[in-house]
Parts: C-alpha cells; sequence; structure tokens
C-alpha cells in the first residue's frame, strides 16, 4: 500500500504553486453497514491520498450511525477533493471539514507499557503523575499507563518515556468534535 | 401473506418493477435459483451472451441508448470477476447498470468454496455502490436502492451479491413505491447565485466557447434541447468531448467538431485562446486538457456539474455549479432571457472570423487513393450511406474509434456508444447487441478494428441467437493501430507485437457464426458492399480492408498544449514534437 505517497509529478505537468500542505481533521458520518471502512480507506489508497490517523466507532446506535474521524494531509485542492470524494460514497451522510471551521477539540488515547527499575521507575511514575495519566497495570518491573490529551502531549510523553524503558504503545487515533452547542 | 416469497423469486418481480424487459446474463451453479424463477416467467426476456463482460457491454450499450438502467446477471466467482472490466467502463463513463452476481451460500463465504471470490472486495473501487445481501428480507429493498443509486446522481453501476441460500429463503417483498433511499439524494438544482454570475461572465465574454460532455447526454434529452436552445440564443461556438457528441448537432454551423487529442484544429485553437470557457457535464480529462499549465490559459471558467468531486479536480474554475445539466441550462436559459445585459456584437465576428481561419486549415483532410481504401474514407462513406437511416453506432478502441468520432456527424444524442474513460477493446460488438436490443428496427454498426473486435468476437453468436442484425464495421489493417501510431511515433518505428499475425479470414469466420461475411478492399467497390450491408437482415461482419500505414490527425502530442497539435499533412515533425517529459505519458 502506498498510502502516504503523493506523487510530486502528475501525469501532465501541472502549474508550479506555492500552496502548503495542510493538515485536516474530517469528521466523517456514515451508515454502520459492512464495508464502509473499506470504501474510505480504499478511496484514500486508490487515489493516493494520506491518512495520518484513523478513527472509527459506531455513535448512534438505533440509526445505525458511526463516526469516522480521519487526519489526512495534502494540499489545498487535494484536501477539496478528498471531502468530495468522500461525500460521494454512498452510505456517507455528512463530511465535516473540523480544521476549517477553527472550534475542533482533538482527544487521543494511549496505552504505554514501561519496565524498568530503580531510578528509572520512580521517574517514570513522576512524569506519569505530571501528564495526569494513571496506572491501569503494574508489576514489579513494569506499568502500563493510560493517557489521554491531544496527539502531540501523547508524543512528548513518549519521547520522554523512551529513556526510562519504553516497550510498546498502542494509540486510539484522534476523536474529534466541534464545540458549541450544534451538532453535525 | 402473499408478497412471501424465494428471494430468487423477487429478483425477477423487482426486475419487471423495475422495467426490465432485457436481462442480460449467464447462468452457473450459484444462480441457478434464479435462472429457474426466469423459466417460470414471461415479462423479463433472458439474453444469454458468451461472456460475462459481453453482458455487461451490451447493459451499457442498451442503457446508453434507451436511457434505461440495463440489466445483468451473472454466477459467483469467475461469473463475477469477468464482469470487472465492463463495471469499471460503466464506472468511468457513468453508466447505469445493475449487475446481480450469485455467491456461495451464506455459510460458505470465507471458506474459499467452489467458485467462490470476495465479489464485493473486488467491485468496491469498480462500482457506483455494491450490496452484499445477507438476509431475504432486505433484498427487494436493496434491488429497488441499488436501481435508484444506478439512475440517479452521476450514474454509475451498481453490484448486488446474493448468496445462493438468500435465493432460496423465503421473505417478505417490499414493493419499489417502499423504498427511499436514506442517505443518497443528488442535489440537481444549481445554485442561482453562481448561475447568475456565470450567465454575466457568458455575456460579457469577446471570445467564449462552450465545452460539453457525457453529463449532457446522461441528464436527458432535455438537456440537449436545452443545450441547443442556449447555444441559438448566445451564438457561441460549441464544442464536446468524445463522450458528448451527439449532445448539439454536427451539422450546425456553430459546431467546432470534437476537442481533445484527436479533436479538430478549430476546437483546439477555441479551446486554447477562449476567454470565456463554459463547460457543461465534462470532466477536464488528460485526454482534452492536454498540458495543464498551458490549457486555455487567459481564460475564466465555469464548470457546471453534477458531480462536487469532478470540480476543481484537474483545474481550477472560476465559477463552480453542482447540479444536473438540465437544471442549471434551464436557469441559464432563462436568465439569458431576462438579462438586459447585451454581448459585444463587435467581438464575437471578430471571434468567429478567427475561428472560420482555423476552421479552412481543415484539419479532418487526409490523401485520398483510388487503389487502397483510406479508413477515413471508409468511414466517410459509411457515413454518407447511413445518414438518412435511423442509425446507431458502437466503436471498439483505438485509430478507428478516432476516425468514426471524427467523420461520423451526429445529430442526437444516444446514437453514439463508445467506452471513452477505460478505453475497452472489445466494447463495442457486444454494446451493439445491447443497442439492437433497445431498437430492434434501427440499423446498429460496431465500427471495429480487428485487433478490437477478436476480444469479444464471441459475442456474434449471441447476435445470430438473438436474430439481432448487428452490423460490425472491421477497419482492418492487420495492426493494433493505435499502438502502431505511438511506436511510430515515440519509439523509432519498433513494432513491438502490434501487428496482428495470423488473422482469422473474417468471412469465414462470420459463416461459421452463421452469419454474414463481405470483405471489400477496393475503393470503387465500397459503396455497393455497404449497401449490402445495409440491406442483409442478419448480423453481418464487414471485412473492410484498408490503408496499413495510415495514421490518425490531427493529434496533440503527450504533454504539449492545444495550441500546438500536429495536422496530418504537417505530420513528418511529429517525432521531434513529443519531449522526453512526453513520452513518459500514455
Amino acid at each position: 500500500m502506498n498510502m502516504a505517497v503523493i506523487p510530486t509529478t502528475t501525469h501532465y505537468p501541472s502549474p508550479q504553486t506555492d500552496e502548503r500542505e495542510q493538515r485536516r481533521t474530517l469528521s466523517v458520518l456514515v451508515d454502520n453497514e459492512p464495508g464502509v471502512l473499506a470504501r474510505v480507506i480504499g478511496l484514500f489508497s486508490g487515489r493516493g491520498y494520506n491518512i495520518d490517523s484513523l478513527t472509527v466507532s459506531e455513535t448512534e446506535h438505533e440509526k445505525h450511525l458511526s463516526r469516522i474521524t480521519v487526519a489526512t494531509t495534502g494540499k489545498p485542492m487535494v484536501i477539496e477533493q478528498i471531502k468530495h470524494q468522500l461525500e460521494r460514497l454512498v452510505p456517507v451522510h455528512r463530511v465535516v471539514d473540523l480544521t476549517e471551521s477553527g472550534r475542533a477539540l482533538e482527544r487521543e488515547l494511549a496505552l504505554v507499557k514501561v519496565a524498568g527499575k530503580g531510578e528509572a521507575r520512580v521517574e517514570a511514575l513522576r512524569l506519569a503523575d505530571a501528564f495526569r495519566a494513571c496506572v491501569i497495570d503494574a508489576t514489579t518491573e513494569s506499568f502500563i499507563f493510560e493517557l489521554t490529551g491531544k496527539s502531540d502531549k501523547i508524543d512528548q510523553f513518549l519521547i520522554l518515556m523512551e529513556p526510562l524503558g519504553l516497550i510498546e504503545c498502542s494509540r486510539t487515533g484522534i476523536a474529534a468534535i466541534a464545540r458549541g452547542p450544534e451538532g453535525m | 401473506m402473499s408478497n412471501e416469497m424465494t428471494g430468487a423469486e423477487m429478483v425477477v418481480k423487482a426486475l419487471a418493477e423495475q422495467g426490465v424487459k432485457h436481462l442480460f446474463g449467464y447462468p452457473g451453479g450459484a444462480v441457478l435459483p434464479i435462472y429457474d424463477a426466469l423459466f417460470q416467467q414471461k415479462e423479463l426476456q433472458h439474453i444469454l451472451v458468451r461472456h460475462e463482460q459481453g453482458a455487461v457491454h451490451a447493459a451499457e450499450g442498451y442503457a446508453r441508448s434507451s436511457g434505461k438502467v440495463g440489466a445483468v446477471l451473472v454466477t459467483s466467482g469467475p461469473g463475477a470477476t469477468n464482469a470487472v472490466t465492463g463495471l469499471v467502463d460503466a464506472l468511468m463513463d457513468s453508466i447505469p447498470i445493475v449487475v446481480i452476481t450469485g455467491q456461495v451460500p451464506t455459510h460458505l463465504i470465507g471458506n474459499d468454496a467452489f467458485q467462490e471470490c470476495d465479489t464485493v472486495g473486488i467491485t468496491r473501487p469498480c462500482t457506483k455502490h455494491n450490496y452484499l445481501v445477507k438476509d431475504v428480507n432486505d433484498l427487494s429493498r436493496i434491488l429497488h436502492e441499488a436501481f435508484y443509486i444506478a439512475g440517479s446522481g452521476r450514474p454509475g453501476p451498481v453490484v448486488v451479491d446474493i448468496p445462493k441460500d438468500i435465493q432460496f429463503a423465503k421473505g417478505k417483498y417490499t414493493s419499489a413505491k417502499n423504498v427511499q433511499h436514506k442517505s443518497y439524494k443528488p442535489k440537481l438544482k444549481g445554485d442561482m447565485a453562481k448561475i447568475q454570475a456565470a450567465v454575466e461572465l457568458m455575456k460579457n465574454a469577446k471570445r467564449p466557447v462552450f465545452y460539453t460532455g457525457g453529463g449532457i447526454i446522461n441528464s436527458g434529452n432535455e438537456a440537449s434541447v436545452l443545450l441547443r436552445e442556449l447555444a441559438k440564443l448566445t451564438g457561441y461556438p460549441i464544442t464536446s468531448t468524445l463522450m458528448g457528441l451527439g449532445a448539439y448537432p454536427a451539422a450546425d454551423p456553430q459546431w467546432l467538431g470534437m476537442l481533445g487529442m484527436h479533436g479538430t484544429y478549430e476546437a483546439n485553437w477555441a479551446m486554447h485562446d477562449c476567454d470565456v470557457m463554459i463547460c457543461i457535464g465534462a470532466r477536464f480529462d488528460d485526454r482534452i486538457t492536454g498540458r495543464l499549465d498551458a490549457f486555455a490559459p487567459h481564460s475564466k471558467k465555469i464548470h457546471v456539474d453534477i458531480d462536487a468531486s469532478s470540480i476543481n479536480k484537474n483545474v481550477k474554475v472560476d465559477i463552480p455549479i453542482i447540479g444536473d445539466c438540465a437544471h442549471v441550462l434551464e436557469d441559464m436559459v432563462r436568465l439569458w432571457r431576462t438579462s438586459s445585459a447585451q454581448p459585444d456584437k463587435k467581438a464575437l465576428a471578430d471571434w468567429w472570423t478567427q475561428i472560420n481561419k482555423w476552421r479552412a486549415r481543415k484539419s479532418l483532410n487526409y490523401t485520398k487513393s483510388s487503389d487502397v481504401i483510406k479508413p477515413q474514407y471508409a468511414v466517410e462513406r459509411l457515413y454518407e450511406l447511413t445518414k438518412d437511416r435511423d442509425t446507431y453506432i458502437t466503436t471498439e478502441v483505438g485509430q478507428h474509434q478516432m476516425w468514426a468520432a471524427q467523420h461520423l456527424h451526429f445529430q442526437e444524442p444516444r446514437r453514439w456508444m463508445t467506452s471513452g474513460g477505460l478505453g475497452t477493446m472489445g466494447y463495442g460488438l457486444p454494446a451493439a447487441v445491447g443497442v439492437q436490443l433497445a431498437h430492434p428496427k434501427s440499423l446498429v454498426i460496431d465500427v471495429a478494428g480487428e485487433a478490437s473486435v477478436l476480444m469479444t468476437m464471441q459475442e456474434i453468436s449471441t447476435a445470430v441467437q438473438f436474430n439481432l442484425p448487428v452490423k460490425v464495421f472491421i477497419l482492418n489493417n492487420e495492426y493494433m493501430g493505435m499502438v502502431r501510431q505511438w511506436q511510430e511515433l515515440l519509439h523509432g518505428g519498433r513494432y513491438s507485437e502490434s501487428y496482428s499475425e495470423a488473422l482469422p479470414d473474417f468471412v469465414k469466420l462470420a459463416e461459421a457464426y452463421h452469419a454474414v461475411g463481405i470483405r471489400c478492399s477496393k475503393p470503387g467497390e465500397l459503396d455497393d458492399a455497404i449497401k449490402e450491408m445495409i440491406n442483409v437482415d442478419k448480423p453481418v461482419i464487414f471485412d473492410c480492408l484498408v490503408d496499413k500505414a495510415e495514421n490518425c490527425f490531427p493529434m496533440i502530442p503527450s504533454g504539449r498544449a492545444h495550441n500546438e497539435m500536429i495536422l496530418g499533412d504537417a505530420a513528418e515533425s511529429i517525432g521531434e514534437a513529443v519531449t522526453e517529459e512526453g513520452k513518459m505519458l500514455v
């Protein structure tokens, strides 16, 4: 899969523009039916778009609706294409560009396993406390921390844990929602 | 309860309710219950093809020439995979078809059962939408939804995969009138403010051009009528893509001919030099734009399309209008009439003077010959001898397709069926079968190449079985002509594998199929031979032996702009016209 590859040259030479790549978080409301996630992922890989993060879960059981939160990067024309291509999928109800609205909250959850003894172990616990991570499992030589926050906070936590015995981590990807009283 | 029936019976009932008269298909283990139900009814006629690809192309031909949704029934595994080429073809050209595939019983799915394949997985990127039916009580709803999705918005193919146990199971039938899709509701009306702005821009244009496409045809005959009205009101020149031919009458003086890689000189130059481009139902395909950074560089662009993802995909436009062509054209016509602004008559007269200079270049001219049939001459004669008849044309893909597009002049929509987006060799003959079924009394001709037609030649057997008098008019140059042309222009004349070795004797082949074979190799005998072909009330394979070395011009070399096109009489320079970068392109 070459999901991360955006061709630098198009089929035909295109005008040189100084448009920069942008990072966007899109919220996609879809029917919770078999194959819907495959449609979305297939669209991204088939058309050479990037997926930086992808989260999906049923959000409204009675209406059979799921919400897919996808973080992507691309030039403005590509971002516009991604939104329209998503809207074109039959089971897609709505696509909202949360970054564009400028009023979005983004959170991610991570489970982080750290093994170590002595001073490193104490330090890991102290930093975890500073990051408001909680311990959800412990042995005499390891911890599993649960941490929520923005992605860069989790990135930072993982950097700090690296020298203290970071074994592995599992991250959920971004869940995002717009501020204010209105729904999507 | 009276609406309790088996899944197989539901399929037949739903198809009938959707107005399907002809079902193209091929039986197999996983669809036997449906074939059993078909055996016991009289509403649908099943057309047995010889290969599943042929079934899909036939349904495409049926749909394109009639405006209805085409229907196909094939079995699981190889039945479904053979249909894939047709599905992508229909997706690329926005053709409404519903393809029903059999599937192994639900409990065997995922077990690598005999003739099992992941049909919904394979066809997901090849369809507008697809379904796997898991409960017989959903089946009729899904079938009705499939027809709705295939035929509305930007049309396309829909696959419904039905496991064999679902075909046997009994359940409740839901009538089409009780089915409404919950999320798919395409927007038909365009944004009025944008249409207003578009009309204003059009009124102020000094060098305008209409660039129209298959969207006009898909939108319905009403759109063609409105397009003609708008063109008459404005007096602006009009060109079209390969897919849109016939939406505007080729006999009209405002018609510039087709644009793009093998379009006319006047159409491409008008596109390059225009100041306002009015694109309706076309998608700025790479065959149309050529070099993007030199595409209509001084123009403001209006783009009308029902598919928002077509807008700003390849070319940034100034006024995007999302809506159905007929709806938007209707608003444009009304606003044009009510607006008081007057177009700049002087500028328009100058523009037409310029266009007529380009036209005088007569870019479709070719060197005539009295001892060998020039392929262009063959198409010209075919046109002259069929133009006063009720004629439908399909094509295969290659040089013959472009010559047909250049030299057959279409006056009405839905008369021209060709594989544009995918470029599927082997499309034309099965498509002609479908067209002939939709129009049993009309003259249906597949303009073919000898290489293309051999890809689906078996469908002549279908034509014979169902008494469909389709005419396969082969421009036989013993080459995959377009491949050979590119090898000549780009690869030093090294004709790697493009010669059609060991061709069959097409006349004998026709006779072996119980069709009629005609051969012609002399220009002087061509008219009589074509007349004979037209007058035979049976399928005909016409082996027209043409000049083997002829190339298709005019041509915009890869990676070049509209105003850098090469004409037939200046073709010596073409080898140098293609840059190293251009050679990379297809």
